[in-house]
């Protein structure tokens, strides 16, 4: 699988962009689930554009390492401050946004 | 996994735990799991941890300390006590890595450890780590929320494991405030790994007592039931039985205690390797019997340790050298060792791994322990019986000759069996006692039993001079002992009688040799008069014989002379007797002699 996928809202260089990291375990079930609901969270409430990187630890387990990645799925929100870590699947839309700092506001 | 893997012998990897892996029979079993199991505070970090330090340390075997529960800096800082040298070691042999999950983490759905196990893997291959502790399992664990989820991960971990060859610690806290489904993963982990042990840590008696139990073993006997542990200089020690092989060689040399009135008493000392117990009141000279033996074990060459409870090594210096046992300077030429140790805050089985922690290093032939009833003052008394059963051992096993005193408090026939009941393991027993008699208060030694040794029975007085310890013969009058003044009141009675006895006998003796004298000289005389008698008896038979043949021969002659002429024979008769007394003289003396007389 993809190791990296960086993402950008299209055109505008918005105000507040968020930079995120998730970090996976190859095709475990958990980390396929968050790959999917993290990009449906961004697709819908990251309009103002976002920036996403993931991290297959099975791949580059050193990095994680260093990162004090314990388990996977984890998200780590590295900017705007203030940063948030988040680990689980994903599943919970309404405290995923809590955590990113972002009103839950949505459809 | 193959079908023959449990067929062939189970392989055990040392932990290097002191006692540990003697009552695992040899380990931990290599490349499988072991779990941790217990409550706060109850030392099973340092077991996972020290088994990963002294298989880096001794047998150069890389592993990785997963820390859930803890920081590795807060680790590091709980073992600074202990000589592991951890931030060396976590140069190049072990790998610390942090695992803790802070509060900050938000948990927003399931996920799982497939991602700390690549991690730990990449690890494992750098460093070549063939053991990894899980520490505090349980902390992760409760993360997850559903059962289901503990137990796949669970499941999870042990694959990985098993896969990767590690020889594993998991530990895991367990305390009665978990609910239902975690003990259903407790139970279910239990089933899992191949070997169980339980910590457990309890107040007894004000103190802390903590103990480990392996409660499972998988493919492999262990030492069942309950063992003390307590931490030392190197980390933890567990007091494991020791040797039960009970033949031990027999000795007939003989140790002076010191004191020759006692090795007398003894029949020639105490024999080496045997142990002997003091039992007395508070200021029965305990310490002085010991310091006795102390002394003259040094004097002798032989190294020695004195272990004093609720004293200082100083302090017990300074009294000894007060009835004149010096040893200071055994002490600065190392043969002497002393260890003080309160007894009212440490418990007594960290006290046992600390003794045994000195025999290890001072190697001592001769060993003191005063008085080792301190140590049943703190914790249960089951516990510190133990403890004195096991200490005796150690040392018989060392084949140390040990004086050990133990007090007694008041003079009541049970309190002699002291309170530890160690009584009936040491090989001799000596009771000092006050005898109460004529308004004073009197030491009475006694030796209760001696091993293998025709003993004196007698109770012997204690007397403490400047000139040290001297042993009296007491007297017993009417069944009744005396002692002190009574014994010296007895003791010039007695000498006045004796003076009086001497010079009666002396008289007598003069008045016997008067008599003998006298008998003797009246045999002397009657001897003489015997002798004359028979001279006389002799002579007389003899005349007659004379005067039976000349009156034959006068008969014959007179017919003779009577026939031709008489005259002439009357005269020849005293000629014939002359020449006869003149014959022995000889030699012309004759007349001279004659002249003299």
């Amino acid at each position: 699988m993809a190791d990296k996928r960086k993402k950008k809202s299209a055109g505008k260089d918005a105000v507040t962009v968020v930079v995120m990291r998730l970090y996976v375990a190859g095709r475990a079930p958990n980390s396929i689930k968050a790959i999917a609901n993290l990009e449906a969270i961004c697709r819908q409430h990251l309009k103002d554009g976002y920036k996403l990187e993931i991290v297959d630890v099975c791949e580059h387990p050193r990095r994680a390492l260093d990162d004090g990645v314990l388990v996977t799925p984890s998200l780590a929100k590295l900017s705007p401050t203030p940063g948030a870590n988040i680990i689980g699947n994903l599943g919970d839309t309404s405290s995923v946004l809590a955590a990113l700092g972002l009103p839950t506001t949505g459809p | 996994m193959a079908k023959t893997a449990p067929r062939q012998v189970l392989q055990k990897n040392l932990t290097g735990i002191k006692g540990f892996d003697e009552i695992s029979l040899g380990g931990l079993p290599r490349n499988r799991t072991t779990l941790v199991m217990g409550g706060p505070g109850t030392g099973k970090s340092v077991f996972a941890l020290q088994t990963l330090v002294s298989a880096a340390s001794k047998h150069k075997q890389p592993g990785i300390f997963v820390a859930f529960e803890e920081n590795i800096d807060a680790i590091f800082a709980n073992t600074a006590a202990f000589d592991w040298r951890l931030s060396t070691l976590a140069r190049n042999r072990l790998f610390f890595m942090n695992a803790q999950l802070s509060p900050a983490f938000i948990a927003t759905g399931d996920f799982d450890l497939g991602g700390m196990l690549a991690m730990l893997e990449a690890k494992q291959l750098e460093i070549g780590a063939q053991w990894v502790v899980f520490d505090g399992i349980d902390v992760l664990l409760s993360l997850l929320r559903t059962p289901r989820a503990k137990m796949r991960e669970i499941y999870r971990l042990r694959d990985w494991l098993t896969r990767r060859e590690l020889t594993s610690v998991i530990t895991s806290k367990i305390d009665g405030g978990g609910d239902g489904t975690d003990s259903t993963n407790y139970g279910f982990m239990q089933f899992m790994v191949d070997c169980v042990v339980r910590f457990d840590r309890r107040m007894e008696q004000g103190i802390p007592v903590r103990r480990l139990e392996i409660s499972k073993y998988r493919g492999s006997s262990f030492a069942p039931g309950e063992f003390p542990l307590s931490f030392g200089p190197h980390g933890m020690a567990v007091a494991s039985p020791g040797a039960t092989d009970i033949a031990q060689e027999a000795t007939s040399e003989r140790v002076s205690t010191g004191f020759a009135g006692l090795d007398e008493m003894l029949g020639g000392g105490l024999f080496r390797g045997s142990s002997t117990l003091i039992t007395g009141a508070p200021g029965t000279s305990k310490t002085t019997l010991a310091g006795l033996f102390t002394e003259s074990a040094c004097q002798r060459g032989e190294r020695t340790l004195f272990v004093s409870f609720d004293e200082g090594g100083e302090r017990v210096r300074r009294n000894l050298k007060s009835v004149g046992i010096q040893l200071d300077a055994h002490m600065k030429s190392g043969l002497l060792q002393m260890y003080s140790g309160r007894t009212d805050s440490v418990n007594p089985e960290e006290h046992l791994i600390r003794i045994a922690t000195l025999i290890s290093q001072h190697k001592p032939r001769c060993m003191v322990i005063d008085p080792l009833s301190a140590i049943s003052r703190t914790g249960a008394l089951s516990s510190a019986r133990a403890i004195g059963n096991r200490l005796i051992y150690k040392l018989r096993d060392h084949h140390i000759t040990a004086v050990i005193t133990a007090l007694v408090e008041g003079n009541n026939a049970s309190a002699e069996a002291t309170e530890l009941q160690i009584s009936t393991i040491a090989d001799n027993w000596i009771q000092l006692s006050y005898l109460v008699c004529g308004g004073e208060r009197n030491r009475a030694l006694t030796i209760v039993k001696s091993r293998g040794t025709r003993h004196s029975n007698q109770v012997r007085e204690l007397v403490l001079s400047d000139t040290g310890l001297a042993l009296s013969d007491v007297y017993s009058s009417g069944g009744e002992v005396l002692m002190g003044t009574l014994r010296w009141e007895k003791e010039a009675e007695e000498r006045a009688r004796a003076v009086l006895r001497e010079t009666e006998s002396s008289l007598k003796r003069r008045e016997l040799q008067f008599a003998e004298a006298d008998t003797s000289a009246r045999i002397a005389a009657l001897q003489l008069d015997l002798e004359r008698q028979r001279a006389a008896l002799e002579l007389n038979t003899k005349n007659d014989a004379a005067r039976h043949v000349s009156s034959g021969e006068q008969l014959t002659e007179l017919r003779r002379l009577r026939g031709a002429n008489g005259d002439h024979a009357v005269t020849t008769l005293p000629q014939r007797r002359a020449g006869k007394t003149r014959r022995p003289g000889g030699n012309g003396h004759g007349p001279e002699r004659a002249r003299r007389g």
